[in-house]
Formats: C-alpha cells, sequence, structure tokens
C-alpha cells in the first residue's frame, strides 16, 4: 500500500491513504460533512453542495465529496464560511421544497429537515411562488412528488449502478428539471424500492406506506426476509401488531441495504385475509374451526394408534421453517414416531455438493465473498431474478473491484451487460465452459454460482472442471426458499441426519422421500409442513390421514383431516442458514391470532403424545443444535444473537446417501414470484412486471446463440 | 430504423470519431442530423439511437429534455424560431414574438393545421448585434420588424421563400 497523506482537518493532524475523500476522512475522525448527493458506493456526483468545505490556499470552497485528501492539505470543515454557504445551499434548496413535513412521509427521518434543523436557513428571502407539480404514481409502488425533490441523483444511480435497471432518469433542467421513468409515465423495473429508500426526502414515496403512519410511531424488528434464499435482513416497521413497511436503513445484515420488491414490499401475504387462525378438522367432508387442544389430540391419538401398530407414516417439512423447527421436526419423526419417512421439496442438490467438496476448507462461498472475489462464473441461473442479493454483490463487486463476471445461461441475463455472457442450451453447459477454460483459468480465484439444472453427476464433473482451472475456486449451489439449506442441513431428508450423518448412525433405515411418500398406496398418515406438494400431484394413498401445518389452504391443506394455522417467519424468532450458509436469526415481529409456530405445534404434539422431544424453547433447541449438528457447533452465538450473519462449516467428510437428482425439482421462481406466499401477495400480484420471466431482459444486447451456429460471447464492457 | 445512405454514412462515421467506450457522445449528433431527416424526433429515433450508442433510450430522453433545439412532436415545414433574450428584448423582440402569435395565430410551439409553419419564442441565438433575430429552419433573419417578417410568413406560403434574397 502507497504512503498515506498527511494532512490537517479543523485543526487536527490526520493521515488516510492516497485517494480518499475528503468527506470519508473527515468521516473516520467523526468530523460530520453534511451531504445528500454523496452515497458510499455509488458514483460520485457534487451535485448537491452541502459539502463544500474550506481548502487553505484554494481559492473558492471545494465539494469535500469529490476532492480527495493531498499532503499538507489544511481543511476547515465549520468556518464561518463554509457555515454561510450551507446555509446558503439549504436556502436555495428550500425555495421550491414545500413546507409539507406534517403530511409528508418522510418527516421525521427527512436528511433535509436534519440540515435544516441543523443548519439551517428557517426564513427564506425568496417571495416568488412556489412551481407545482402535481404528484405522479409510476406504479403500485413508487410515487413522486416533483416540488419535493432536490436532484441529488441518488435514486439514479442506485437503479442504474446498483440494479443494473436504469430505469429512472432526470428530465427537462433548470428549475424544470425532475426525475422520470423509463416509460415515460410509469415504471417498468425491479420495482425493488430502492429509490425510494435512498431518496433523502419525500419526494419518493412507496404506495404501501404512504400517509399510513409516521415513522416514530412504529416498532422497528430487524427479521430475516422470509420469499427466497439469500436471506437479507429486513427491518419490518411495525404498529399494533401490523407490518406497515419493510427497508433496511440500518444496513445491517449480509445485505447491507439492498433489499428487492419481495423484501421489501410483499410482507403484505401476513395479514391477508385467507390467513388460517384457527385449526380446522375435517367432519364430514367439511372443515371445522376447532379448538388447538382437540386438533392436537385428535392428531395425537391418530399417531399414537399408528404409531403401536407400525403403521407407514411420513413427513414433508418446509424450506421456510426455522433450522429450529426443522431439527424439532426431525426428531419428532425419527425419535417418536420412529421413521426416517422425511423429506422437503428439494430445489438443488446440495448434499452432493458437500460430498464431492468432502475434506476441503473453505470450498463454499460465503454472500461475503461474492463481494470480494476475484472473479465469479454464474451457470445456469437468471440471478438478478432468482437470487437479487447475489447478483446485487456481484454487480457492486464489478463496479468497486472490477470483478470479472461470467454468465453461463440458456437465454439473455443482467450479468451480460457488465461481463462475459454465454448461452448455452441445458446439458450443453460443459461444453460452452470448455470454451471459456482459457479465460477462466488466468483468473486468480473463482466463485461458481450453479443453478439446479446442476445436480447429481454435472456437480462432481463442475468441481472435476473447478479443480481442472489451477486456481482456488469456491461454490454455492443455487436454493430457493428461505431456509431450504436449513432444511437439508437440519436432516429433512431420508437417508441424512442433521449436519449429514447417515441415518444408520441412530439405528434407522432410510426413509421414504417425497416422491415415494406420496406415491405409496399404503401410507398411513402424512404430515405436511408448510409445503404444497399436492399442488402437482395427488396422493397415492387415497385413505391416508394428513395432517397440513400451513398459513393458507393451499391445495395440500384443502385435502387435510386436520390443519393447523401456522404462523409465518415474520411472526416467530429462531435462525434461518441462507444458501451461502450463513445464519441469521429472526425475531417476532406482528402476530396474528390464533397460529402458533412450528415449533410450538411439534413441541406440542409430542407432549399430547407423551414423548420426550427434549429442549421446547427456540434459544434451547438452537443451543442444542450448536451442539450436535456438524457445521454448526462453531457458530459465534453473540454475533448471530445481536443481528449479524455467521457462516457454517459443513464441509467434513463424505456424506452418505443416495444421490436422487430427480427430486430437485427448481421452483422457478423470478422477482415477482415466491411460492404459496407470492400467490398471497396481493402486491406481487398487482405489479404489471408481476410474475416476471427468467432469461428476459429488455436492455440486454444481442447475443448468438450457442448451438445456433457459430459461438460469439459478449466482451467484458 | 434505417435512414438515408448519406446519413448511415454518417453515423458509420460519427460512432468512429469517439474514443472506445465513448459511443454515448455520439448521442446529440445523431439526434440532431436524425431530426432532421425524420422530422422529428420520434419514439422510433430514440430507441434507434440509443440502440446505436449502447445506451438505455431513458438516457436519451434525458439528453432530449435537456435541449431545447430537439423536438419530440413534429416541426412545421417552416419552424420560424423567434429570440426574446435580452438584445433583442430591447430591440422589440417581444413585441415580434408577439405579433408573430397574433398573426399566425399560433402559441409557443404550436404548428400551423396545415403543418407548414411552426412558431417558438427562443433564447439567445447570438445575433445579437442584428437583433431582434429570428431564425427560419436554419438560416437568420436579422433587423426583424412586424412588416419583415409578414413579407417572410407571406413567401413561406407562396413558395417563394428561399428563392430570392428576403
Amino acid at each position: 500500500m502507497a504512503d498515506p497523506v498527511k494532512f490537517t482537518i479543523d485543526g487536527r493532524p490526520m493521515q488516510a491513504a492516497p485517494g480518499t475523500l475528503l468527506i470519508n476522512a473527515a468521516k473516520e475522525a467523526g468530523i460530520a460533512i453534511p451531504s445528500f448527493c454523496y452515497y458510499d458506493g455509488l458514483a460520485l456526483q457534487a451535485a448537491c453542495r452541502m459539502c463544500l468545505v474550506e481548502v487553505e490556499k484554494t481559492p473558492k470552497l471545494q465539494v469535500a465529496c469529490t476532492t480527495p485528501v493531498a499532503e499538507g492539505m489544511v481543511v476547515q470543515t465549520d468556518s464561518p464560511q463554509v457555515r454561510q454557504a450551507r446555509k446558503g445551499m439549504l436556502e436555495f434548496l428550500l425555495t421550491n421544497h414545500p413546507l409539507d413535513c406534517p403530511v409528508c412521509d418522510k418527516g421525521g427521518e427527512c436528511e433535509l429537515q436534519d440540515m435544516v434543523f441543523r443548519y439551517g436557513a428557517g426564513e427564506s428571502r425568496y417571495v416568488e411562488s412556489k412551481l407545482h407539480v402535481d404528484e405522479k404514481q409510476w406504479s403500485p409502488i413508487v410515487f413522486y412528488d416533483a416540488p419535493r425533490c432536490i436532484l441529488c441523483y441518488r435514486c439514479v444511480r442506485i437503479c442504474g449502478e446498483g440494479l443494473g435497471v436504469g430505469a429512472l432518469g432526470i428530465g427537462n433542467r433548470g428549475a424544470a428539471a425532475e426525475i422520470v421513468p423509463n416509460r415515460g409515465d410509469h415504471l417498468e423495473c425491479d420495482e425493488c424500492g430502492a429509490c425510494i429508500d435512498i431518496c433523502p426526502v419525500g419526494a419518493l414515496t412507496s404506495g404501501t406506506y404512504r400517509y399510513k403512519t409516521r415513522p416514530w410511531e412504529m416498532e422497528h424488528i430487524g427479521t430475516i426476509c422470509t420469499h427466497c434464499s439469500n436471506g437479507c435482513k429486513t427491518t419490518l416497521g411495525v404498529r399494533n401488531g401490523n407490518i406497515i413497511r419493510a427497508n433496511n436503513r440500518d444496513r445491517s445484515g449480509v445485505n447491507g441495504e439492498f433489499l428487492c420488491v419481495k423484501g421489501r414490499y410483499a410482507f403484505d401475504f401476513n395479514e391477508n385475509p385467507e390467513r388460517l387462525t384457527a385449526p380446522l378438522l375435517r367432519a364430514g367432508g367439511e372443515f371445522k374451526p376447532v379448538s388447538w387442544a382437540i386438533a392436537l389430540a385428535t392428531v395425537a391419538k391418530k399417531l399414537s394408534e399408528l404409531k403401536a401398530r407400525h403403521g407407514k407414516f411420513g413427513v414433508i417439512g418446509s424450506n421456510r421453517t426455522t433450522n429450529e423447527e426443522n431439527y424439532q421436526l426431525q426428531k419428532f419423526a425419527r425419535l417418536v414416531m420412529g421413521t426416517s419417512n422425511i423429506d422437503h421439496h428439494r430445489t438443488g442438490d446440495f448434499a452432493t455438493l458437500l460430498d464431492t467438496l468432502s475434506g476441503r476448507a473453505n470450498a463454499l462461498a460465503t454472500t461475503a465473498d461474492v463481494y470480494t472475489t476475484k472473479a465469479a462464473l454464474v451457470i445456469h441461473s437468471d440471478l438478478a431474478q432468482e437470487h437479487p442479493l447475489l447478483a446485487f454483490q456481484l454487480r457492486a463487486n464489478s463496479r468497486h473491484h472490477k470483478a470479472h463476471v461470467y454468465a453461463v445461461t440458456p437465454g439473455p441475463v443482467r450479468e451480460d451487460n457488465y461481463g462475459t455472457g454465454v448461452r448455452a442450451d441445458p446439458g450443453r453447459e460443459f461444453e460452452v465452459l470448455a470454451t471459456l477454460r482459457e479465460k477462466l483459468a488466468a483468473e486468480t480465484e473463482l466463485i461458481f454460482l450453479f443453478g439446479a439444472a446442476i445436480k447429481g453427476a454435472a456437480i462432481r464433473q463442475l468441481v472435476e472442471f473447478g479443480d481442472s482451472l489451477g486456481i482456488p475456486v469456491k461454490y454455492i449451489c443455487l436454493l430457493d426458499y428461505s431456509n431450504s439449506r436449513g432444511a437439508s442441513d437440519m436432516g429433512l431428508l431420508p437417508d441424512l441426519l442433521p449436519g449429514y450423518r447417515h441415518v444408520s448412525e441412530i439405528g434407522l433405515d432410510p426413509g421414504m422421500d417425497c416422491d415415494q411418500m406420496l406415491s405409496d398406496p399404503n401410507l398411513e398418515a402424512l404430515w405436511v409442513v408448510g409445503s404444497n406438494p399436492l399442488a402437482r400431484q395427488s396422493l397415492g394413498a387415497t385413505n391416508a390421514f394428513l395432517v397440513v401445518s400451513d398459513l393458507f389452504l393451499t391445495e395440500t391443506a384443502r385435502r387435510a383431516d386436520v390443519v393447523f394455522p401456522a404462523m409465518s417467519a415474520y411472526e416467530k424468532n429462531g435462525t434461518v442458514t441462507n444458501v451461502c450458509g450463513d445464519v441469521q436469526k429472526l425475531s417476532r415481529g406482528p402476530k396474528t391470532m390464533g397460529t402458533k409456530s412450528d415449533l410450538d405445534i411439534v413441541a406440542l404434539l409430542a407432549r399430547e403424545m407423551r414423548a420426550d422431544l427434549g429442549p421446547t424453547k427456540v434459544d434451547d433447541v438452537f443451543q442444542e443444535i450448536r451442539r450436535t449438528v456438524r457445521g454448526y457447533e462453531n457458530l459465534p452465538f453473540g454475533v448471530i444473537e445481536t443481528g449479524g450473519a455467521a457462516a457454517t462449516a459443513p464441509v467434513h467428510g463424505p456424506v452418505r446417501f443416495e444421490s436422487r437428482p430427480e427430486l430437485i425439482r427448481p421452483t422457478a421462481n423470478g422477482l415477482f414470484t415466491s411460492g404459496t406466499l407470492g400467490r398471497f401477495s396481493g402486491m406481487l400480484n398487482g405489479l404489471i412486471e408481476s410474475p416476471g420471466a427468467l432469461y428476459r431482459d429488455p436492455h440486454v444486447r444481442p447475443v448468438i446463440e450457442f448451438g445456433s451456429g457459430q459461438l460469439e460471447m459478449v466482451q467484458d464492457k | 430504423m434505417t435512414f438515408s445512405p448519406e446519413l448511415e454514412a454518417r453515423f458509420a462515421k460519427m460512432l468512429q470519431s469517439y474514443p472506445p467506450g465513448r459511443t454515448r457522445s455520439a448521442v446529440v449528433p445523431m439526434l440532431l442530423y436524425g431530426q432532421d431527416e425524420v422530422g422529428y424526433v420520434s419514439q422510433e429515433l430514440v430507441e434507434e439511437v440509443a440502440r446505436r450508442c449502447g445506451v438505455t433510450p431513458l438516457q436519451v430522453d434525458e439528453v432530449i429534455g435537456y435541449y431545447s433545439m430537439l423536438h419530440r412532436a413534429r416541426l412545421g415545414k417552416y419552424h420560424v424560431q423567434v429570440c426574446t433574450n435580452i438584445a433583442c428584448q430591447a430591440l422589440g423582440g417581444e413585441q415580434l414574438y408577439e405579433h408573430a402569435s397574433r398573426t399566425l395565430g399560433l402559441g409557443n410551439k404550436d404548428v400551423s393545421p396545415d403543418g407548414l409553419i411552426s412558431l417558438e419564442e427562443v433564447e439567445c441565438m447570438g445575433a445579437c448585434s442584428w437583433a431582434p433575430a429570428i431564425q427560419i429552419n436554419y438560416d437568420f433573419h436579422h433587423l426583424v420588424t412586424p412588416e419583415r417578417f409578414d413579407r417572410l410568413m407571406e413567401s413561406l406560403r407562396d413558395g417563394s421563400y428561399g428563392r430570392k434574397a428576403s
């Protein structure tokens, strides 16, 4: 590293690396230089002129947000001249800014309000009437109030640079300048709402939150998004037990402040009127709401009787329930019911990857690695649609560290725009990889992110290919749903216990998998937790006793004999493991009357059957997981407890299991779908972009198809 | 979208005249020449320029919004621009514009029903020494009095414009 530069800010001698911007150098020393347009991680704009400082021997005030520190520089950040300049800038900003703070959504958390309070300009010398422009609605989510806009370009930059969408721009000029959407009078974009949350004032407001509350009236609860597998931290604004908004403005968690449309707006499923709020018991072909006591007793009686005569019983677990719930659920199946007939909807072949990588350390990439790696290769996934955080991390990595990104996909993807995109029909990925070999081998390190099409033997082939490159390669097996990885880690598999140990270790034979359970005509009882397998196939055992725990009356629940109304992930505590193996904590936000967590349902059912399942409290179960589950044993409790992410380290020895690639069923959930939860989110369904399509991007540059003639690559820009 | 061979050649040369990765610099000249050929900046033109310069249509729109000589609506065959900026204003530019507006029956940026004439009030055209000045398409007309203006309009209507010195 180059020698640090020495300089003085407000009389304090300081040093920083060459190239450090004044605004950041000052911040390091605890000196706040106000700014609107400067935003960490985005391109420099120097539009707002709030960060003007006095630099000795420079005739005019300088903008601290674009001026790098220099040797011997003497800077004043709070001289009378600077204070006057700031006051003047604020007076300019307020010339046309409406003073509607009392009705503005941003009131109370508005940067302009804060600045005026601190530096202002309470009175204006302008007497001209303000230029009024009517508010515009650009989508069900995004509203724009031009007079409030201070033209800091933050929204334009986050959309273009951060999301790679570029749906916002600046129209007109001078006093008439305003933000414009990409489709004339409306937006067609990811609808992620990043523009709204990044807006320092109330110019951009959201359709779900506007005029509903004041920020200080809500309780802010940091939890993990329950939609896709990326595990973004989302801060729920909860008032009177209802979620009013979700954002992540404290930038904690693996995602910083990134959230997609699902994390920010698709929480409305939680309050869908169709939520189940009482247990349902089938009586004479009709569902009848009953008390929890009756529902639990009915199921307990049935299962006890079944157990006594060794009847066939199975469990299909969920991809969205917590690690603790999954762990206790498999204990219930294996210890209480004495069967390993337990499985979940597998969205990727993680166990095979683990087995292939056995004995290696650091072969699995974390979410943070995606931002720091020198190069990455995406295989068979439309990352921006299916794994928005990972795609965001890759884009940021490419922007900030010039990482090389490759995408081998069947159709055009957003990664093509800043990396090397190559088209490959499903099944022909390895032919294309071979053509990329030279370029890949020239990298210093790589992360392979591969979708569900790469499974079974293909995973072994991929790792072989990775090994042959002669550089360190890490892997991410892309899964869908918020806790698919946790379901697999916690042993919701017929032949694997938690931590990928073989079931024979506890004296059980491998059980039936999902398909076998659903088709076995002799199955006597099935418990389906948070999953909807009967949406795609019917139950082979037509007379089987079916118990379902879910939020909604899904196709599966409709066929049930007893339905337990379950809590959503936003309503409970616990931990989930994201697609990269980062373990994070859920915190309870709202509550829906009548529902119970699956952890409680398992515990109550076990108690009703007079069986001992060990701990019942979330924290105690987590401690047991830390004691007994491989990969989870060294998880730093403090990090997770305080809302951080800790990576599991599950790569140990070979995994003994029967590889069943045919059970891997990709979900094809994009940005605007989310399995069952997505169906019950009015917000997601109400967007013009919904349901979205994988492998389509209107702005993508044309690429010649592989397999249809000559192979041509889109080169790095 | 294709243009005349001459314009295509011009565009091809233009795209080569900027350093690599700076093709977006061609947006403004492409729009100007494209507008001359198409008659206005059509949506099709916006998308074509965006495609050729490697930017989004929105980024092209940003440029159009910034420059007043790029028009998203079709103009008259003769676009009459009257300067009311300071030098012209001091010498009767505003009265000239009002006269133009009244006699032509057109407001700012309006087009006559026959599509022959459109009127626009513009800022300084750099002809202050000969104020008040107007511009018809790309031609300047200096020291324009209302009478001279009327004669010019008459020549536009009877087709004699441009054939003799005005």
